[in-house]
């Protein structure tokens, strides 16, 4: 079993980080260049901890696959980012921010954490100000705000619909700083595919130059990993087609605890599947419903109609109905059920059935066309290529799609794993959200993470290794890793049988979307695991893989990729059948509250809403790699609440 | 429906390429282009050959990892848009569509139509920041920005760096990639203290990685899928020439560690 130490602070939450700060190790400037990181991934994460890491003076090494360190999905993120700095003076506060995304998280996140993530955001939009990120702003000069699900108050920041490009761009600029003055050194289409552990401790990586084959070991005082989320396994997503979990996969094989694998973001506003060679989904971002409105026939006979042919009175606007205080503000889990069982009752619209309108005709009649297009010009353009619809005149089509994983590798505090000297930032670890984030919460934990926290509690670990004391690359673990990953080269590459990888992919994602997508229950998942099992086993036999070793070869990487993914997809559906409770994006369809619940008959849920089970299932979920062919073993740590009262969630 | 594919084909740098025609299978005119070569490639993998290699990550056009030249048109036919945005019902069926790499000397070729667009950043190593150390910001409302400012900042920060613009020069040149940033940095009051060092360093920078000077046709404006515009180009040479003036900066910029 793993030893899982969070290593909360003591005292008041609202001085624990502040506390912890002043009483962790600092290392002095003449020190720190004596030690040498190594960050995985140019994320929001990735980018802004390296940069902050050179500053602080530490030797930092950057590695990306993508062909610059600009390229990562960060840079998708569209509608923006939250911080309490109350600049509307509408009643935010750290507190509130801190309680609306425990809320939001369905009560399964740790209150330590959520609470310094609100208390730092406020910092976020100072440095991202100060760096040139170009944020929307009011005529007087002064930063506008919007307003996203979960939240009664506008707190979101946004530049706009391109935040994340915008944030990404002001890390990178950061890092580029960094890298031209030689703070930091940056390997780009540089793939990790194995993390060294020597004596317990993380202490390298080995890295294929995907340009040339070639494989190298390189050796750290610490590892860093900001590696995003694995919401591929899915095959169909809102992720970019690189994203992967091949990092933190790797990692976890190595002893790193995998914490919440099922806890999966279905996003309610995405571009409808049109047809079996779709490469990806495309957000429509969740600012439109600031000013778009959901609905859907009330009358199954109606949903062939043109949208403009069925009256106002026949329209079903499920989401003011169904949840009157949030309305089409409700949190994404909520939102995205609610289109599931509309759409389950055959009232969905668009050619398959599966979809809702967002139609802005009442928008655009008080506002005017101008200001819509000013606010989300350029969403409506994303649309119209997509659909070649006018989304002015006709109401959008949308569709729950898999857009985050709140899931990922397990982090104490201060985000190092249960492999000392191995840390986890960004959508990579599972620390923030719970069962569920809340929307423009993604960028402000990345950065977070990778501008205030990381930074300063990175110390307290180094202080405990003498400077100097590194490996040397000639070790036997080094050996052992780079073997292994040469190994597995040669295993793929000598496949001959007849199916590539792209179609194991799909065939997976299909399996994950049917039985650990939006429902979820015991013999589905059960059904799952089989059938996971039986395509890992095709996948080791019937395999075929083109190229050679040594030159630029796709069909090698994503080999490698669709291999961890098939086996990830197992581990994410031991966890959801594990989880015999339903919160927030993980709903078990054997406990949702039903007419019979006192909740439903008080008017705090609705029939139907998540039920969670605090007796039996309010801990994370860390899972531990037990070796090839072995159940893997769960460890539980206990959230304890100190502040607020795990209560129902009600949006209504 | 169906068309044909004009790819050029090259394994590596030091390789002679040429161009080989597919024909595709069937098609829906809902797919994207990338989509296409995906299902090409799916068929040339299953028949042992080697399938064709292209750059994408995101394909939602914001990434700028995609790039190809379709039909000689960076990007493909559309006023814009990325190629990962470009979609088969702008073709008709039965067309021979050609597809090549972007190509420019600071864009070395690595395989088929992958190129190694470092060059930009390199550039943007140079001098393309605000050096503001993290923890060290004021206050994000301190400093009000005139909402046209911040606007037309914004424009130029919309550049997704893919390198269209170099392609479709027929100097090989990089000033609207490279004017899209420096604009959008010196529009803000933060970019000020730093303005005419940024654009000597990131200019300078441009010079020595190869890219060729600007003589105004303004292609790159034309196939931009961000839509930069010229204009830029013009409030750079502005800001170049007062740098010049104003001499020599002392060393690349930087500092901190």
């Amino acid at each position: 079993m793993a030893t899982l130490n969070s290593n909360i602070p003591t005292g008041p939450l609202a001085g624990k980080w502040n506390s912890h700060k002043f009483s962790s190790k600092l290392i002095n400037p003449a020190n720190k260049r004596k030690y040498k990181v190594i960050v995985v991934g140019a994320g929001l994460a990735g980018a802004s901890a390296s940069a902050t890491l050179a500053e602080l003076g530490y030797e930092v090494e950057n590695f990306v696959f993508h062909d610059s360190p600009r390229r990562a999905h960060s840079i998708a993120a569209q509608g923006g980012i939250n911080a309490s700095k109350n600049y509307q003076n509408d009643g935010d506060s750290v507190h509130r921010l801190f309680y609306d995304t425990i809320k939001g998280g369905d009560y399964r996140s740790r209150e330590a954490n959520v609470h310094r993530l609100a208390e730092v955001s406020v910092n976020i939009i100072d440095q991202c100000t100060a760096q040139g990120v170009p944020f929307a702003r009011e005529y007087g000069g002064l930063l506008d705000n919007r307003s996203f699900g979960g939240a009664q108050v506008s707190r979101t920041f946004y530049a706009r619909g391109q935040t994340g490009q915008q944030l990404l761009l002001g890390a990178y600029s950061a890092l580029s700083r960094m890298i031209g003055n030689g703070g930091v050194k940056s390997h780009t289409h540089a793939e990790m595919l194995d993390l060294v552990v020597v004596n317990g401790h993380a202490k390298g990586i080995i890295v294929r130059d995907l340009q040339t084959g070639e494989i190298t070991r390189h050796v750290a005082d610490a590892v860093v990993l900001a590696t995003g989320g694995y919401g591929n396994v899915f095959n169909l997503s809102t992720y970019a087609r690189g994203s992967n979990t091949t990092a933190i996969w790797r990692a976890y094989k190595r002893g790193a605890c995998f914490a919440n694998p099922c806890y999966t973001q279905i996003h309610p506003t995405c571009i409808p599947v049109s047809g079996d060679y779709q490469s990806k989904l495309t957000l429509m971002s969740e600012s439109l419903r600031n000013d778009g409105r959901i609905w859907v026939p009330k009358r199954k006979e109606d949903c062939g109609k043109a949208p403009a042919d069925i009256p106002e009175e026949q329209r079903d606007y499920f989401l003011e109905r169904m949840y009157g205080a949030f309305g089409n503000l409700a949190p994404r889990d909520v939102s995205s059920r609610a289109a599931k069982y509309v759409c389950d009752e055959g009232r969905g619209i668009g050619p398959t059935g599966l979809g809702v309108y967002l139609d802005f005709s009442d928008a655009i009649g008080r506002l005017g066309e101008s200001k819509i297009r000013e606010r989300y010009g350029n969403l409506f353009a994303i649309y119209h290529e997509i659909t070649a619809e006018d989304a002015y005149k006709t109401p959008m089509r949308i569709f729950p799609a898999v857009h985050y994983t709140m899931g990922g590798l397990w982090v104490d505090y201060n985000l190092m794993s249960n492999v000392p000297g191995l840390f986890v930032l960004g959508e990579a670890n599972f620390s923030d959200h719970g069962a569920n984030r809340l929307g423009a919460s993604a960028l402000m934990q990345g950065l977070a993470d990778g501008y205030f926290v990381l930074p300063s509690t990175i110390a307290t670990y180094l202080a405990t290794v003498k400077p100097g004391s590194r490996p040397k690359v000639d070790q036997a673990e080094f050996k052992e890793a780079e073997e292994s990953v040469r190994a597995m080269t040669r295993h793929f590459l000598g496949s001959k049988g007849k199916r590539t990888p792209s179609s194991f992919h799909k065939e997976l994602g299909k399996i994950m979307w049917e039985y650990c997508g939006m429902a979820r229950n015991k013999a589905g998942l059960e059904k799952a695991i089989q059938l996971i099992s039986a395509l890992r086993e095709e996948y080791r036999t019937n395999l075929m893989v083109s190229g050679a070793e040594n030159e630029w070869n796709q069909s090698l990487e994503v080999a490698g990729r669709v291999a961890d993914f098939i086996e990830l997809g197992e581990l994410m559906c031991r966890d959801a059948l594990m989880r015999e409770e339903s919160c927030g994006g993980h709903f078990r369809e054997e406990y949702q509250y039903t007419g019979a619940d006192p909740e439903v008959q008080q008017g705090l849920v609705n029939s139907g809403d998540v039920k969670r089970r605090d007796d039996q299932f309010a801990f994370v979920a860390a899972w531990e790699h037990a070796g090839a062919g072995k159940a893997p073993v769960l460890n539980r740590e206990p959230l304890v609440y100190e502040e607020v009262k795990m209560s129902t969630r009600s949006y209504k | 429906m169906k068309v044909k594919i004009k790819v050029w084909r090259q394994k590596n740098r030091n390789s002679n390429g040429s161009f080989v025609t597919y024909d595709s299978p069937d098609l829906n005119p809902n797919m994207s282009f990338l989509e296409m070569l995906d299902v090409v490639n799916e068929g040339l993998a299953v028949k042992g050959d080697e399938p064709i290699a292209f750059d994408h990550d995101c394909r939602e056009g914001i990434c700028g990892t995609c790039s190809l030249v379709i039909d000689g048109k960076p990007h493909g036919p559309h006023k814009g848009v990325a190629t990962c945005q470009t979609y088969m019902r702008s073709f008709k069926e039965g067309d021979l569509i050609t597809v090549e790499p972007f190509r420019a000397t600071p864009f070395p070729l690595v395989k088929d139509l992958v190129v190694d667009r470092k060059s930009f950043d390199r550039i943007q190593q140079a001098g393309g920041f605000i050096s503001v150390r993290t923890g060290s910001a004021p206050d994000a409302n301190a400093v009000p920005v005139p909402k046209e400012n911040a606007d037309l900042a914004m424009d130029a920060a919309q550049c997704i760096g893919c390198g269209a613009c170099v392609a479709a020069c027929k100097n090989a040149s990089a000033m609207l990639f490279v004017s899209a940033k420096v604009s959008h940095l010196g529009l803000l009051p933060q970019g000020q203290p730093e303005r005419h060092r940024r654009v000597k360093a990131m200019v300078d920078q441009m010079d020595a990685e190869g890219f060729g000077g600007c003589t105004v046709t303004g292609s790159c404006e034309a196939v931009c899928p961000k839509e930069i515009s010229l204009d830029f180009i013009a409030r750079m040479n502005r800001d170049y020439a007062m740098s010049l003036l104003k001499g020599d900066p002392k060393g690349i910029a930087g500092g901190g560690a």
